[in-house]
């Protein structure tokens, strides 16, 4: 028989477990992308399957934990919140996985002026920081460190509602320049959504926490 | 009006909805302190669950209610438990009618060893009533009420005692309901029950409370999640928390309670 605290105490080791691996994902796909790595973005595919794997090992897990306590009050919080921060880990991998798949298989030397005036590099720092954020908020049960990163978000906002107009002007500035462009607007896109996962992982937390509903609300 | 009726503490004409308060209640078991001043409205035609630690004396408050605990030796109250505003305590209170007001279902279904008729009749039949074809109508209602009369309807002079036990505790409910209460009191009804019996049971109390105020004492979390609107939360003696079902079992504002129905301490 495993008590209820034991096996609270295992999912929760498994929630860090899946935080340290998307968080190895997300880095690593800003270093190949960065470095135009492509063997660093091929074992970022290639780790998508551990990512699938321990998904799915969650999901199961909460399920258990479900059926065999009949949580209630803190510790059904707790696995409802997990369920959907595994579910929003999860996404953040698949938008590793598909910046790192551009990286593998559109071969395209991306010129740094754009990469500058896109704030590629701005963006990958913001959704990078406010994942260190939420990975130490869970790990100690803090929706005061969650808080922190609804403000990191509207910055995240703010570069990806600017790129489609300078996205735009350099285009019709250089029409040659199309493809390259539409790659970066792509990982802008995956970066914007990035954020807006992170988002949910910290509304999630302070749920557990607080039993606070903050989704849909304004945030301070 | 009978003398009986006028000594009752529940108007009849507003007996469907009655209030049940509790001020400042101290119960002592000769020397021992069962209840430790506790305040508490109940709301009427609602499930309010009382939940504790074996010896947390929920039994004892709800016994309050329809003076059972009256019997018990070295029994003393200090304070006052009213129902519709009238003090149930006060001397010249008419005890059995009280009773009849105020009906009680217990953790071990009690059948009369009598047929299934007579068991829900019994209650009309010590109120002097004899007009059978009153009685027949009060025994159908009842049974029906508790969803037992289609499966027992050819059978109504078996003994009660043949029944299973799922279908004895409904028995014993629809006994309580013949004589017309306005108020339930349930102290682990479904305690000694199989799951489905259970279920039953449980689904005739959400029925039940459009009709009468029902207070149910369990030791099932889950059971007072299902079917209370209210839960109290007593631990030795104490009243720790009282709120609405929903809030204790998703976000109690006391540790103690957190602890208690998440199966931490008790």
């Amino acid at each position: 028989m495993i008590s209820l605290d034991q096996h609270k105490d295992t999912l929760n080791q498994s929630g860090i477990e899946m935080l340290e691996l998307c968080r190895k994902q997300l880095e690593d796909t800003r270093e190949a992308f960065f470095n135009h790595d492509s063997d660093l973005a091929e074992e970022v595919l290639h780790k998508e399957n551990r990512v699938n794997a321990l998904d799915l090992r969650i999901d199961r897990d909460c399920e258990r934990f479900i059926a065999l306590h009949t949580p209630v009050a803190s510790d059904l919080r707790f696995v409802l919140a997990l369920r959907k921060i595994n579910f929003d880990l999860e996404r953040i991998g698949d938008h590793a996985y598909g910046i790192s798949n551009y990286i593998v298989d559109v071969d395209i030397p991306v010129d740094q002026k754009y990469l500058d005036a896109l704030q590629v590099n701005e963006m990958f720092d913001a959704a990078i920081s406010m994942y260190e954020d939420i990975a130490e908020a869970y790990v100690q049960s803090s929706s005061k460190k969650s808080r922190k990163v609804f403000k990191k978000e509207k910055s995240l906002n703010k570069i990806n509602m600017k790129s489609f107009k300078i996205i735009a002007e350099e285009v019709k500035k250089d029409p040659q320049s199309i493809e390259q462009l539409l790659l970066l607007f792509s990982v802008i896109k995956k970066l914007e959504r990035i954020g807006d996962l992170i988002t949910n992982i910290a509304e999630e937390i302070i749920f557990y926490r607080e039993a606070e509903v903050v989704k849909h609300k304004k945030k301070k | 009006m009978s003398k009986t009726e006028k000594e009752g503490v529940i108007d009849p004409a507003i007996k469907r909805k009655q209030k049940l308060e509790a001020k400042n209640i101290r119960v002592f078991y000769d020397d021992f302190e069962a209840i430790k001043g506790i305040d508490m409205t109940i709301k009427a035609n609602k499930v309010t669950a009382f939940i504790g630690p074996s010896g947390c004396g929920k039994s004892t408050f709800l016994r309050l209610f329809n003076r059972m605990n009256d019997y018990v030796d070295g029994f003393r109250l200090e304070g006052e438990i009213s129902i519709d505003g009238k003090n149930i305590y006060k001397k010249k209170v008419n005890v059995e009618q009280l009773r009849k007001q105020v009906g009680m279902v217990f953790q071990k279904p009690n059948p009369f060893p009598k047929s299934i008729f007579e068991n829900v009749a019994y209650g009309l039949r010590i109120q002097g009533i004899k007009d059978k074809a009153f009685l027949q109508e009060k025994v159908v209602d009842s049974l029906k009420q508790v969803a037992l009369w289609d499966e027992v309807k050819d059978d109504l002079n078996k003994n009660a005692l043949t029944l299973s036990g799922g279908q004895q505790q409904r028995l014993c409910i629809a006994r309580t309901l013949a004589v017309e209460p306005s108020i339930i009191l349930m102290d682990e009804p479904t305690s000694a029950l199989d799951p489905i019996s259970t279920s039953k049971i449980e689904e005739l109390i959400f029925e039940l409370k459009n009709k009468y105020t029902i207070i149910i004492v369990t030791h099932n979390m889950q059971q007072a999640g299902r079917v209370s609107d209210y839960t109290a939360f007593f631990y030795l003696g104490e009243l720790i928390e009282y709120d609405s079902t929903k809030k204790i079992f998703t976000n109690p504002a006391k540790k103690q309670t957190e602890n208690y129905i998440t199966g931490r301490f008790g």
